[in-house]
């Protein structure tokens, strides 16, 4: 359905009453933008202010001397509880759990994808349900499980260091979160998979079978190259989800250097020693904001197609 | 309908091997090993942790687990909670709390998004632009989100502040630090994250809507308003049920907005029940009630999304 416009009831007023209309669709249109904007302005124009300024001056005012201080701060300097060492460390943490967490949920959820829908056996769509319900559950409901789980791999990791002399990465937070975000990720990287390979050509996958074609070398010659749009949608969905966990990342990291960054700023914001430092605050929840927004600016429409194929299956 | 063109795809390579060798049944059963990491993954991490989770609440766990039964003491304490409202309990606070918020979000979320949606489907100038601006937040974190509304209501240094320098003095806007309107604050902020999703998928239901339609009612004489009530919005149905249970889960799933907006709000004012159950797990030391209350969550999720993925996956038996 395209515009439909209101149709013009006098012909002497017409025009002006369709004009009046188009204003006000406009104005209100351009006042819900400010609306949307305004926080995401105020939180920029704040941390390019000092202190001073801040305290003084108007909140939606632009900064009269912009200053790259607070960015800069929050990057190396920040107290994040106790450690006054900046974000830039709990930066890199995320990025250590969010790179692997995605590449393995979103290769696990194309395999899982290819066989539910081109090697259909018997149960599988109660096989998928099962998997599908998983994205839904409050993760309040496995948290402590999981908690119990992790405590014991690490007590574990702790006797083979001591014994064999390494851990194999057990009782490693990142390792941990990166485990747990594969667990609860499998669920949609599989359902967006499921969907997109539905309306793949079995015919293609059959001849290639008949030809001798192993369950492999389908994958990887034929499903594979005709993935592209799906693996990106995927890859943004996880990394935006992952990126910005909040509930894991507090559970299992929520002390010490390993902690990602959403847990670090909140802590940065919730420290309550000494002067608040505002402008520090914003600048530090911008860096955490800046790789999920860049990636909706750069692929907006895969990141959209995502939430909708989260929303609506089919 | 979609039955007949699907239903054949079965893929089964038995006819190419008259006499199965082990190799060739390893070939058969490939499919299902590929999957069965994920979905042994999925019983014990997911099904078996619930379980884990509703054995607990009927134990007596404080701050570690303990494995004896103890009966349905849990439950029994958080039924007398719901109605300890004098002094509110935590309890009695929390599904207060969602009540109002899940009402409210899931309410302003869908009327919002569908008048944003309908207006900017008025063949407008410039959508482009607009339909990213009021996408974006669904991006952030809530965390991020919590700080930068946080700092927007702040009465010292927020909104307020700024409406009094431009001349409205009397102007009084403390509902983030008061007890009774904190949870209008998360309302809002959640507002602002989600309604642009929801818009949307309102505009991609609306983009989907047949144009002869609206053109044989407009011939009829049907006005915009009458067109949008009496045909669009009818049509819309599967999106509102599509849009509710979103919102609905994620109402249910909140936990992370409170935290960075409110920290909870004055004397947990602004508490959701996965607020109060990371709490009495993690911090109070009553592990079974925190469980059960986990329980509580579960199940309320259970009831809106079973029924609704059950007709989903019935629907197109592929």
């Amino acid at each position: 359905m395209s515009a439909v416009t209101t149709p013009a009831r006098q012909a002497s007023g017409g025009v002006s009453v369709k004009t009046l209309n188009r204003i006000v669709i406009y104005g209100l249109l351009a006042l819900f933008a400010l609306f949307y904007l305004m926080p995401l302005f105020v939180m920029l124009v704040t941390s390019f202010k000092t202190m001073d300024e801040i305290q003084n001056g108007n909140m939606l005012a632009l900064p009269k001397a912009p200053t790259f201080d607070p960015w800069l701060k929050a990057w190396g300097e920040t107290c994040v509880g106790l450690t006054c060492a900046g974000i830039k460390g709990y930066f890199w943490n995320s990025i250590k759990m969010v790179v692997p967490a995605v590449l393995i949920s979103t290769m696990l959820g194309a395999l899982n994808g290819y066989v539910l829908t081109k090697w259909r056996f018997r149960g599988a769509t109660l096989v998928f349900g099962l998997m599908l319900f998983a994205c839904f559950i409050p993760f309040q409901s496995v948290l402590l499980p999981m908690a119990t789980i992790l405590g014991s791999l690490g007590r574990f990791g702790v006797t083979l260091q001591n014994s064999v002399g390494t851990s194999f990465g057990l009782g490693n937070p990142t390792v941990n979160l990166v485990f747990v975000h594969v667990v609860y990720g499998i669920g949609f990287t599989t359902l967006f998979f499921r969907n997109y390979y539905e309306a793949f050509p079995t015919e293609l996958v059959k001849a290639a079978q008949v030809d001798g074609a192993s369950f492999f070398q389908i994958f990887r010659r034929i499903m594979l190259p005709n993935s592209m749009p799906i693996f990106v949608v995927t890859v943004i969905y996880q990394f935006t989800n992952i990126w910005n966990d909040f509930l894991f990342a507090s559970a299992y990291a929520g002390t010490g250097d390993a902690m990602p960054m959403t847990v670090a700023l909140n802590n940065v914001v919730n420290t309550s020693t000494g002067v608040v430092e505002y402008n520090v605050n914003m600048a530090a929840a911008m860096i955490a904001a800046l790789p999920t927004l860049l990636v909706y600016v750069l692929a907006g429409r895969y990141f959209v197609r995502g939430l909708m194929a989260g929303a609506v299956k089919g | 309908m979609s039955t007949v063109a699907t239903s054949q795809i079965k893929l089964t390579p038995e006819h190419a091997r008259p006499r199965a060798s082990v190799r060739s049944r390893l070939q058969d059963a490939l499919p299902k090993i590929v999957l069965a990491p994920s979905f042994a993954i999925t019983i014990v991490f997911v099904y078996g942790f619930i379980l884990w989770t509703i054995y607990l609440s009927f134990t007596n766990s404080k701050t570690f687990p303990s494995y004896v039964i103890t009966g349905s003491r849990a439950y029994q304490r958080l039924w007398r909670w719901t109605f300890d409202t004098d002094p509110p309990s935590s309890w009695y606070t929390s599904i207060t709390n969602m009540g109002i918020f899940g009402f409210l979000y899931i309410l302003i979320c869908l009327a919002l998004g569908l008048f944003l949606a309908i207006l900017l489907d008025q063949k407008i100038r410039g959508e482009g632009v607009l339909r990213p601006i009021y996408l974006y937040p669904m991006a952030l974190s809530f965390i991020v989100t919590g700080v930068a509304w946080k700092w927007f209501l702040d009465p010292g240094l927020g909104l307020e502040q700024t409406l009094h320098q431009w001349g409205w003095t009397s102007f009084h806007f403390d509902w983030i630090k008061n007890k009774d309107f904190v949870i209008y604050t998360v309302v809002i902020a959640g507002v602002w994250q989600a309604s642009g999703f929801i818009m949307a998928m309102f505009l991609a239901g609306l983009r989907g809507i047949d144009g002869e339609i609206m053109k044989a009612a407009q011939i009829d004489g049907a006005t915009t308003f009458q067109l949008y009530r009496r045909i669009v919005i009818p049509l819309l149905r599967p999106i509102f049920l599509s849009a509710f249970i979103v919102l609905a889960h994620l109402a249910i799933k909140s936990y992370d907005l409170v935290v960075a907006l409110t920290s909870g709000g004055p004397g947990g004012s602004a508490w959701l029940p996965s607020n109060f159950m990371y709490e009495y797990t993690f911090k109070r030391n009553e592990m079974a009630v925190g469980s059960a209350s986990a329980v509580i969550m579960l199940m309320t999720i259970v009831a809106i999304i079973v029924p609704y993925l059950y007709s989903e996956l019935r629907e197109k038996p592929r």
